[in-house]
């Protein structure tokens, strides 16, 4: 348990269903500020649920999601759009706008939450394509792009409001290893430019130990955490064979 | 005592010594032959054992798997002791496989009783009216918030909405139009024949059309073309994460993709109405002409005698509805679709038969309505 004062992510004893029926109850956990945060688990263990229910899209059964200590599970539709503005989401598919250009979708959020000039958003919008090594796409539809670019877009969309928390759903998913490795170091350059909270929902254990800080395993049979900590030593101290036989399938074996 | 060798290939013998029953197992068993099924020779009179060999099986696959696990398990049933210590390892281990499959089966847990079945029914429509109050209610909030001015409408989509639905619909619109006023003329022509009246088919095109066909037609094309369209794009967009990826930026996908669609079809759709009426007309004063001798200035002055403003007012007021209630069904069916592919299609069929079911029955209001406030 960590004892900082300051969590940027408080979740207290959340409970959260997937089609009625119970998937996770009692997790507790917290998240420091910068800090790269993996929610590990085998499939069909509620990793995206649990996601899903603290950024607002499931209603968890019971319980309390707090963002830098304001609630956001009580919070009123007004202060939660508030709260909205403040993270960004990475969805599995990158969930671009497939109507929009690569240049309309992350300039949409900005069109939203900012009252900045038509030609400032689209000079923002390169500028932030250009960070994910996309410079040159913003006329491309999300159709004329592999599923590597299209994270990656994703990802300047999520980045596009400079948000406090950036929220990624199985980011390896679907792609090639490289493809993936590039990814992650994406992930940590965000953290260390922007000093960005960074919550990852992944089961890609090279991910796991090559950027994770620290790590919650979520198990399906007892619905909730059986392992906290940084990855090395949870992989190293942990005496439940599960969190062992997940993770050291190629973690420690490669140390 | 039988033997009974199988023409592909698969042999079973069965020979009794003692009271011993040997069974021995030859040639190929492959699936795609058709192989002996358990029994496949006479039963002797209480065995009390059995034994099996396989030395002669050229070939096998899961075929002799579920030989051996029906073998293994008619011995269990009736109590025999069934040796099988002569068959290969791999047999063996895979019999015992199947044979634990066979226990373990999963119960078909899609069937339930009737009881479940209705309440689990009267729980899906309980859901499925809160779903459709809480889309009308974010509807009308997102909307009054448009009309004070304290939330802006995205020009940009809804014009190319209207494009798409108005301007883009007019052939199809024209066609359909055109012949149901031919149609009209036809059939009104039949009756007003035996009096001598021809010249009313103008007054019967007239009003039918404006009153009536002209809205009506459009919102029935359009609820195929475009509200199927709305529920099959916006159902690909919740399946591919593109609507939550919209909630999680706090924009209300009401606000961002229903508003302007629906807009678009309020407004193009009393056009389109109009539009159609004049087609239909047209149609009517063709078939006037060319089979009824009726000059075409005859036709449309004995039209103006019967067909006023109000007449058209009438057709404008239902094409505005029509079109609310086309855009609606779509975008709601669309929101509420399942996130797969299947889900998709659904959503686009049950969003035209929501759409003509209520046009037909708002049609149905209407002609009672406007009977009794006598417009």
């Amino acid at each position: 348990m960590s004892s900082d004062a300051n969590p940027a992510i408080e979740v207290t004893d959340l409970a959260c269903s997937y089609d009625e029926k119970l998937v996770l109850d009692g997790v507790s956990f917290r998240v420091r500020p910068a800090e790269i945060f993996f929610v590990i688990g085998g499939s069909g263990c509620g990793k995206t649920t649990l996601l899903r229910n603290m950024i607002g899209l499931n209603t968890p059964v019971r319980g309390e999601v707090r963002f830098n200590g304001r609630s956001f599970t009580s919070a009123d539709s007004k202060s939660r759009r508030e709260m909205l503005r403040t993270f960004g989401m990475l969805f599995q598919s990158g969930a671009l706008w497939t109507s929009l250009t690569l240049g309309e979708n992350i300039a949409l959020p900005l069109e939203e939450y900012t009252s900045l000039p038509a030609d400032e958003i689209r000079s923002i919008a390169a500028f932030k394509l250009a960070q994910v090594g996309l410079e040159g796409y913003e006329e491309h539809y999300p159709s004329e792009l592999s599923g590597g670019m299209r994270k990656r877009a994703g990802l300047a969309r999520a980045l596009a409001l400079d948000p406090g928390i950036v929220f990624f759903d199985e980011p390896s998913a679907s792609l090639d290893p490289v493809t993936a490795r590039n990814l992650d170091r994406l992930i940590v350059q965000v953290r260390d430019t922007f000093g960005t909270t960074i919550v990852v929902v992944s089961h890609d254990v090279d991910s796991i130990f090559g950027i994770a800080d620290r790590i919650v395993m979520l198990d399906r049979d007892k619905r909730g955490i059986i392992a906290e900590g940084k990855p090395s030593e949870v992989a190293r101290n942990s005496d439940n064979p599960r969190v062992v036989e997940f993770l050291t399938r190629r973690g420690i074996g490669a140390e | 005592m039988q033997a009974t060798p199988e023409p592909t290939g698969a042999s079973v013998t069965a020979r009794t010594d003692g009271s011993v029953l040997e069974i021995r197992l030859g040639g190929p068993w492959r699936l795609e032959s058709r192989t002996p099924r358990w029994p496949s020779f006479t039963l002797p009179e209480k065995p009390t054992a059995v034994r099996i060999r396989a030395d002669a099986v050229s070939q096998w696959d899961t075929s002799l798997v579920v030989y051996l696990g029906e073998a293994q398990q008619w011995c269990g049933t009736s109590g025999i002791d069934c040796d099988i210590q002569a068959l290969p390892d791999k047999m063996r281990a895979l019999s015992g496989q199947f044979l634990s499959s066979l226990r373990t089966r999963g119960r078909d847990e899609h069937s339930r009783s009737f009881v479940v079945e209705v309440g689990l029914a009267t729980r899906e429509t309980m859901a499925h009216v809160r779903g459709l109050l809480q889309f009308v209610g974010e509807f009308w909030i997102d909307t009054t918030r448009l009309v004070r001015g304290r939330a802006g409408l995205r020009w940009s989509d809804t014009v190319g909405e209207m494009q798409k639905c108005g301007a883009m619909a007019l052939p199809i619109v024209s066609l359909i139009s055109f012949l149901v006023g031919v149609t009209l003329a036809y059939s009104g022509a039949i009756v007003l024949k035996r009096f001598g009246g021809e010249i009313w088919v103008s007054d019967l095109i007239g009003v039918a059309m404006t009153r009536e066909m002209g809205a009506l037609m459009a919102a029935v094309t359009l609820s195929g073309r475009t509200g199927a369209a709305y529920a099959v794009e916006i159902g690909s967009m919740k399946a591919n994460e593109e609507i939550d990826a919209l909630s999680t930026l706090g924009i209300s996908p009401v606000r961002f993709l229903v508003i302007p669609r629906v807009f678009a079809l309020v407004l193009m759709m009393p056009l389109l109405a109009m539009y159609a009426n004049c087609l239909g007309v047209l149609g009517g004063m063709a078939v006037a002409y060319t089979t009824l001798d009726i000059p075409p200035t005859a036709y449309w002055v004995e039209m103006l005698t019967i067909v006023d403003l109000q007449d058209v007012l009438v057709g404008v007021i239902k094409a505005v509805v029509f079109g609310l209630i086309v855009g609606l069904s779509g975008c709601l069916r669309g929101l509420q679709s399942e996130r797969d592919a299947a889900g998709v299609g659904n959503a686009a069929t049950s969003a035209v038969v929501t759409s003509i079911l209520l046009i037909i029955v708002a049609d149905a209001v209407f002609a009672v309505l406007f009977h009794v406030i006598g417009l």
